[in-house]
């Protein structure tokens, strides 16, 4: 993912005049992870050369007919269910008719006035820690588009149909969130949740995961919603909230010296950080829907939605209140371990392997995603498996070593196909726990220190943690700390 | 040879009377002497259709042939044709050459047939005389200054002259009924879903079917029996048992109740006709069938209920004809709108675009209620109509054309006298129903044809009545005299 989590909110937070309401509705394109296109045997697997996966159906050559992808049914449902809408158990397809070159039949096959998904409602955790219901009016199924390319082709268009007919679900809320960054974070809850249901492999770059938002605003207390612009090409959650937040401040701006919003869809450029206008209400295409005679409506029994209901997957929120209440992690523990599916199976994974829940959590979010970062790898490509780190973690947990001793271990590990043992005993690592050793080398210590013993034993409190550092440099970082501070705490307080 | 039904050359090759290449090489002969006169061909794939033959009698010489093996036909040029120019008789497809077989060419090339050529067509099948083919109008072998019908006239003229034994169609509003009336020939529509879509290039998809143009019932039920069946590549096509067609051709008709919609015979109906269906209904009432009067009450609005649906289908099947993929491109475009509007003001006839403009309207905002959901609404009254009066007969009787054979240029510059041509046609498509036309008598030297109707996937009813009426008459078997 091309976000990173910790910046996106307060980035763009600077003042948005308190007397305007933003109003703001996503609709999100999602792509299914499918094998084949939506209505045609082709593969969908992401940058093959131009038009390899474009099939007779993809071309829209003359007598070719559509066949339903029945996968793509069954994920549309799945998402259904998890926002728990009505499945409709009839829904129709309807061609939604403009001319692109990238648009091989002339039409996109849609659904129109039946979606196979109604309404639902998604629910989010603010920043504040607040839950938020954000009302779904629908998500229906349609094909995606080709793909023109205007670079390397001297005076000419290219047009690649690769894209084409590979499935979406087009996900739509209503206009309930208040925020660029109430919108972040719905995108966020849903990429995590489709992700969880296995239905879309989450990848902004390549675009599985697309927003248009629909952005008004209006004076606080007015119930009247303000005129509505679409912004469209925002393929990151940082370019959502920066484009939101740039499309409020530019309507505040109109608005507060008397002009009106036009309705229009406007287009985020990155590179300028603005919108500028794309097309006007007026020259909005009559896209002359009607149900598409190709394909028969989508009938689904109560069985089928069952048999999907109850192969459901654990959902993010059921999976965060799981880990809060089975493994005692804190609610920003569970959080983060929840975002994202593979981190927490990662996570359970490592509790199964018997780690402590708690220290299994600061492993994942400190030393190995600072090394995923580094690496610029997903945990999923993740070098140091589960069961490997696992065998680290358990010598922590046992206290054969410390903390800090692991953690060069995991160096190690994550470079090396060696085991926790062999590198143990390679770099003589073994934490030393016996009592009389440790005793020893205090003994040492205090006995090559007399002055700042005596300093300490008149009352120079700060002493002790030179003591501690001076032990731990002797014994080469090896010692149990909390054996040291109890046994270094005895020989102290208690002269001879 | 030529004067031989489909079934009787199935017979004679069996026999070994003839080989498949003797019977490739009469009817090419045929073809190549009587068709510039017919203009029943677009493209005559010859080289083709001798390497067919020579595998059709390999198969005989080792006993591997079925009933359709060497049997020369012609597919309307609607049907994609691996390898073969598929025009759809326009000049927007000139140019294409398809890279695949319609299930239904694919299944009779399976059977063994031979390919004599494609045959001609209205402009994307939008017409009722063969008129609005890009590569001109043939004419009908009883006239030659009249029209074969449309849009299947192609096939209609081939058959009917003999130059090929028999010939695929397809049916959106009467385009395999009506030029099979003209032309003397029995012209099967299947059931909506019967046969598969795939590959037929689409005209109308709710209502377009392909189907039999052939001399007999039974030489129909020999070819449904290899195009019937569901496919996987058309959602439409429909899981439905296919009978073999031939096996219930001579069951008795003593049960059988003939339904007549006295819509049908208003006092519109040419008199000569009405005259040849009360001599038909003779014969049948003497094979032991009742006769019964039904209503069809909504069966007027067919014919402008058909206009809207067919055209509104038709805006957005044709759209994919853009000058972007294949097909006909205007030359040096500035510009994609002008690409766009060029190709296709360029490559599309006057009735393709008069229906694309229609169809367009229709779908329009502001007016997609008052025309295509109403008409649905009135399609769905239309259907139930039929229900009710299958609930009362088993087939329904009427003529398959308000005249005979018209002139050629008689009604092109009228539209409205041209689609009335399709009058009792039009609503068994938007009923999705099957229906049949044969050969019922003549008026004035020129071939009167009778249109049976029947519930769904009831085909194999509908060629048993047809084929107990060829039995005891022989209209069936005259052919126009210069083509004998």
């Amino acid at each position: 993912m091309s976000d990173n989590n910790k910046n996106t909110a307060n980035e763009t937070k600077d003042a948005l005049p308190l007397m305007w309401e933003p109003v703001i509705g996503l609709e999100v394109h999602v792509q299914l992870s499918t094998r084949s296109k939506l209505f045609s045997g082709s593969s969908t697997t992401y940058g093959a050369d131009p038009n390899t996966q474009a099939c007779h159906i993809d071309l829209a050559l003359p007598g070719v007919l559509p066949v339903l992808n029945a996968k793509a049914v069954s994920m549309a449902v799945q998402f259904g269910l998890s926002i728990e809408a009505d499945i409709s158990s009839y829904s129709v397809f309807a061609r939604k008719n403009y001319f692109y070159p990238d648009l091989p039949k002339g039409y996109q096959i849609s659904q129109y006035e039946s979606p196979i998904v109604g309404r639902g409602a998604l629910n989010l955790v603010l920043e504040s820690g607040e839950q938020k219901s954000v009302r779904i009016i629908r998500a229906h199924l349609e094909e995606d588009a080709g793909k023109s390319l205007h670079e390397a082709l001297d005076d000419l268009s290219g047009i690649d149909l690769n894209r084409a007919g590979i499935p979406l679900l087009e996900i739509v809320s209503e206009p309930d969130l208040a925020s660029p960054n109430e919108a972040v974070i719905y995108l966020k809850t849903l990429h995590t949740l489709v992700c969880y249901l296995g239905i879309c492999d989450g990848n902004l770059q390549e675009g599985s995961f697309r927003c248009d938002a629909n952005v008004s605003v209006r004076k606080k207390g007015q119930k009247k919603l303000g005129a509505r612009v679409e912004v469209k090409n925002l393929n990151s959650f940082r370019f959502v909230e920066k484009a939101i937040h740039y499309e409020i401040k530019r309507q505040i701006k109109i608005l507060e010296k008397g002009g009106h919003i036009n309705q229009e869809t406007r287009l985020y450029d990155s590179d300028k950080q603005e919108t500028r206008p794309m097309r006007s209400k007026e020259d909005a295409h009559d896209y002359r829907y009607f149900s598409d005679p190709d394909l028969r409506p989508v009938q689904l029994t109560h069985e089928y939605i069952d048999i999907l209901r109850k192969t459901l997957p654990e959902l993010p929120h059921k999976k965060n209140q799981r880990f809060q209440q089975d493994y005692g992690l804190s609610h920003y523990d569970a959080c983060l371990l929840t975002s994202h599916c593979a981190v927490a199976s990662y996570f359970e994974n490592l509790v199964q392997q018997k780690v402590p829940a708690k220290l299994a959590a600061n492993w994942i979010m400190g030393e190995l995603s600072a090394a995923l970062n580094k690496a610029n790898l997903s945990i999923e490509q993740s070098p140091l498996s589960a069961q490997r780190l696992a065998t680290l973690l358990q010598r922590v947990a046992d206290k054969t070593i410390s903390n800090n001793m692991a953690k060069d271990i995991f160096a190690a590990l994550w470079a090396t196909k060696k085991t926790v043992a062999d590198i143990i005993q390679e770099q003589g690592l073994q934490q030393v726990t016996d009592h009389y050793t440790i005793i020893q080398i205090i003994d040492t210590v205090l006995a090559a220190n007399p002055q700042q013993l005596a300093e300490y034993r008149s009352g120079k409190n700060k002493l002790y943690s030179f003591f501690v550092g001076q032990i731990m440099k002797a014994s080469g970082g090896k010692l149990n700390p909390q054996q040291l501070n109890d046994l270094l705490k005895q020989k102290l307080d208690q002269p001879e | 040879m030529h004067n031989a039904t489909l079934s009787e050359l199935s017979v004679a090759l069996k026999n070994k009377k003839i080989s498949s290449k003797e019977l490739t090489a009469h009817f090419l002969a045929r073809i190549k002497k009587y068709d510039p006169d017919l203009n029943s061909f677009i493209t005559v794939t010859a080289e083709n259709a001798y390497r067919q033959a020579d595998i059709a009698d390999t198969h005989y010489k080792k006993g591997s042939a079925g009933p359709l093996t060497g049997i020369p036909i012609a597919h309307k040029d609607i049907l994609c044709t691996n390898g073969i120019k598929t025009s759809c008789g326009s000049k927007m497809l000139d140019n294409f050459i398809a890279p695949y077989d319609a299930s239904v060419v694919h299944a009779l090339h399976q059977a063994g047939t031979v390919l004599l050529g494609k045959t001609n067509m209205d402009e994307f099948a939008m017409g009722s005389s063969n008129e609005t083919s890009f590569y001109g109008p043939s004419k009908n072998p009883w006239d030659l200054t009249r029209v074969p019908g449309g849009s299947s006239g192609g096939s209609s003229a081939a058959v009917a002259a003999r130059l090929v034994p028999a010939a695929t169609g397809s049916d959106t509003g009467g385009s395999i009924r009506q030029p099979a009336a003209f032309c003397n020939l029995t012209g099967l529509k299947p059931t909506y879903g019967r046969l598969s879509r795939y590959g037929l290039i689409a005209f109308a998809s709710s209502l377009d079917q392909a189907g039999p143009m052939t001399q007999t019932a039974e030489d129909a039920a020999l070819l449904m029996n290899v195009m019937a069946g569901f496919d996987e590549k058309d959602s439409t096509s429909i899981h439905e048992p296919v009978p073999d067609y031939t096996h219930s051709l001579n069951d008795a008709l003593q049960d059988l109740t003939i339904g007549l919609p006295k819509e049908y015979f208003s006092a519109d109906l040419d008199p000569n006709i009405a005259a040849i269906i009360e001599a038909a209904l003779k014969q049948y009432e003497r094979l032991g069938a009742r006769i019964k009067t039904v209503s069809l009450p909504s069966c007027h609005l067919a014919i402008p209920l058909y206009y809207i649906i067919a055209s509104a289908e038709c805006s957005s099947n044709l759209a994919r004809y853009d000058g972007i993929r294949y097909g006909y491109r205007c030359a040096n475009p500035v510009d994609l709108r002008d690409l766009y509007e060029r190709t296709r003001a360029e490559g599309f006839g006057k009735e393709v675009k008069r229906r694309l403009i229609m169809g367009t309207y229709v779908l329009s905002a502001g007016y997609y209620d008052a025309y295509y959901v109403k008409a649905q609404k009135i399609r769905s009254l239309i259907i139930q109509e039929f229900e009710q009066a299958f609930q009362q007969v088993d087939v329904l009787l009427g003529p398959t054309t308000p005249s005979t054979a018209f002139k050629l240029g008689e009604k092109v510059n009228n539209p409205i006298s041209m689609y009335l041509s399709d009058i009792y046609t039009v609503a068994i498509n938007l009923a999705c129903l099957p229906a049949l036309s044969i050969p019922a008598g003549f008026i004035d030297g020129l071939p009167v044809g009778m249109q049976f109707i029947a519930r769904p996937f009831t085909e194999a009813k509908l060629l048993n009545v047809a084929h107990r009426y060829q039995q005891v008459t022989d209209w069936h078997k005259k052919i126009p005299e210069r083509f004998k």
